[in-house]
């Protein structure tokens, strides 16, 4: 369980997260939606601990994430980010083997190695598991983060916008990894998502935000909703069922 | 095997600093050359070590701790210890107890001035650049500027303890340099995987666990540490370090810090010894070894920048 309470975080004068209080249930996907400079790679971030509030707590299983030592939380949260921009010069196996990080702090094991080789398996990057990352396309080289990710084996996995630069195809495999993730191993997995029928297709919660706050959050069913919707996006959006899913329309 | 071949060459270098030309009584060229030599080596290992540290630390393969101002701090706190305290009482002061004292004042300094700098609050790298350029004239300046309304005698004081050069190493230092090194290098080694992280950059690090802030603060410490020792044996280098980390990345397509820093300071040995040994036996003394590196890695710099820029 994530307990977030009266969080604020601003940038100068900008508001950016205005006192969020929010409890993110066990289990499950929880998508966090929202326009443009909505806060919610900023929220991410903080329940991540890459920022820290400027008021306000973050518990993960009772454990402040502020507090905490580090290297307790990497074992129990990960989190990927936008833009993943490094100076060094890795093969996509160097990247995978870091994520085994937190559990041998760089004295790799068997166990390890079974782990990488696991993840590279499930993302279809064995084939190129030991070329540079800046040979790869932009798909191939999300796709390895995900490895990464994956390979830190967490119950909470926080993923800010992983759709990018990828195509139909490999999105679609990313969020059915996510899905599976939450069904087959138990993971509570929160996304950024910019594509509404993206969350709604894949996500058990919604969580949509704008202007630094949430404006609703509940099961799928409840958030997407024409009114909301449009609300929330300031755009006519219609939404209509198919196939049992909840599409919207813009 | 390229690690083999780097050790061999900075080997080759050694045995011809040693060797080469020497004629008379073995017995003083030995301790002779062989406290040049160590001075040297010392020198090439702390600027190499010190260089690929700070670039993992910022993220970044041009910046480098002399770019950034940390050898002109050096001499800036040298000179205002000469100017407030006096040179009597300097001159008779433990050499040991205060390359001591300036060290820690360095690093405390340093420790405060580029901590938010280095640990992502500068975004821009050209802005990063600029601060650590203006940064460095201002301390040479603000040196400089002590030095010339100083007492002339205790100028003459100041002068020979800057006076450092590759042909004139500073060698009372050199058994606390060897200890420095020595402890440095132990820390280095235990926190090697911990540097690996690092590179990944400072988000990927503090998702996979790393304390980034103390982490940065320690390399920071480190490489305070070993700027402090080759800017006092040698004075300032301001390109070596850049040319000797860049060629390690060339060479060695590694991340693993365990190769890349043995490999930079290889490098760092075999081109600096070896530097010497044609200046000396060659050139015949004629030309500076550090115009030659700084001519060479200048011009490297100006490669790196227009190449980043050119991406």
């Amino acid at each position: 369980m994530i307990e977030i309470e009266k969080v604020t975080k601003s940038y100068g004068e900008t508001v950016v997260v205005d006192d969020i209080s929010i409890t993110l249930p066990s289990g499950g996907v929880t998508s966090i939606i929202g326009p443009n400079g909505a806060g919610k790679s900023t929220l991410l971030s903080m329940i991540g601990r890459l920022l820290s509030p400027d008021a306000g707590s973050i518990q993960v299983d009772g454990l402040d994430v502020s507090k905490t030592p580090s290297d307790v939380l990497a074992r129990r949260l990960s989190l990927l980010r936008q833009d993943n921009h490094m100076a060094a010069r890795l093969t996509v196996r160097d990247l995978v083997t870091f994520g085994r990080y937190p559990y041998s702090k760089g004295r790799y094991t068997v166990e390890d190695e079974r782990h990488v080789g696991d993840a590279l398996r499930f993302l279809g990057l064995e084939a190129c598991a030991d070329r540079f990352l800046d040979e790869l396309s932009g798909g191939q080289r999300q796709r390895a983060f995900v490895a990464m990710v994956m390979c830190q084996n967490t119950d909470y996995v926080l993923l800010d916008e992983p759709l990018n630069n990828l195509d139909i195809k490999h999105a679609v495999e990313i969020m059915r990894l996510v899905r599976r993730a939450a069904d087959e191993f138990r993971k509570t997995v929160i996304v950024v998502l910019h594509d509404i029928n993206m969350a709604s297709a894949y996500s058990d919660h919604i969580i949509a935000m704008k202007n630094g706050r949430i404006v609703a959050h509940g099961a799928m069913q409840e958030v997407i909703q024409q009114d909301l919707l449009s609300e929330i996006y300031e755009t006519q959006i219609a939404v209509e069922s198919l196939n049992g899913r909840r599409i919207a329309v813009y | 095997m390229a690690m083999i071949v780097l050790a061999l060459l900075a080997l080759t270098a050694s045995i011809a600093f040693m060797t080469l030309g020497a004629r008379g009584n073995w017995s003083f060229i030995i301790p002779f050359r062989g406290a040049k030599l160590l001075g040297l080596v010392l020198v090439a290992y702390s600027i190499a070590v010190s260089t690929v540290l700070f670039q993992t630390i910022t993220g970044n393969r041009i910046l480098t701790p002399s770019i950034m101002g940390f050898d002109s701090l050096y001499i800036l706190i040298q000179t205002v210890l000469v100017f407030f305290v006096g040179a009597s009482r300097i001159s008779a002061a433990n050499p040991h107890i205060l390359f001591a004292l300036e060290v820690s004042v360095l690093v405390v300094f340093a420790g405060l001035l580029y901590r938010w700098l280095v640990s992502g609050a500068v975004r821009s790298l050209h802005l990063l650049m600029l601060v650590g350029i203006i940064f460095g004239i201002l301390f040479r300046s603000t040196a400089s500027f002590l030095q010339r309304v100083i007492d002339p005698s205790e100028f003459l004081v100041l002068q020979d303890r800057l006076f450092a050069s590759f042909n004139s190493i500073d060698s009372t230092l050199l058994g606390l340099s060897v200890v420095m090194v020595m402890a440095v290098s132990l820390a280095v080694m235990r926190m090697l995987p911990v540097f690996d992280v690092l590179a990944l950059g400072r988000e990927n690090a503090i998702v996979l666990g790393v304390e980034h802030r103390r982490v940065v603060t320690l390399g920071l410490g480190m490489i305070t540490l070993l700027v402090a020792v080759s800017t006092a044996l040698v004075g300032p280098v301001t390109f070596f370090g850049l040319l000797v980390a860049n060629l390690a990345y060339l060479l060695l397509p590694a991340s693993r810090h365990a190769i890349l820093l043995p490999a930079a300071a290889l490098i760092a040995i075999a081109l600096l010894v070896g530097g010497q040994v044609v200046l000396e036996r060659v050139f015949g003394l004629d030309a500076a070894l550090s115009m030659i590196i700084e001519f060479i890695g200048g011009i490297f710099f100006i490669l790196l920048v227009v190449r980043g820029a050119a991406r």
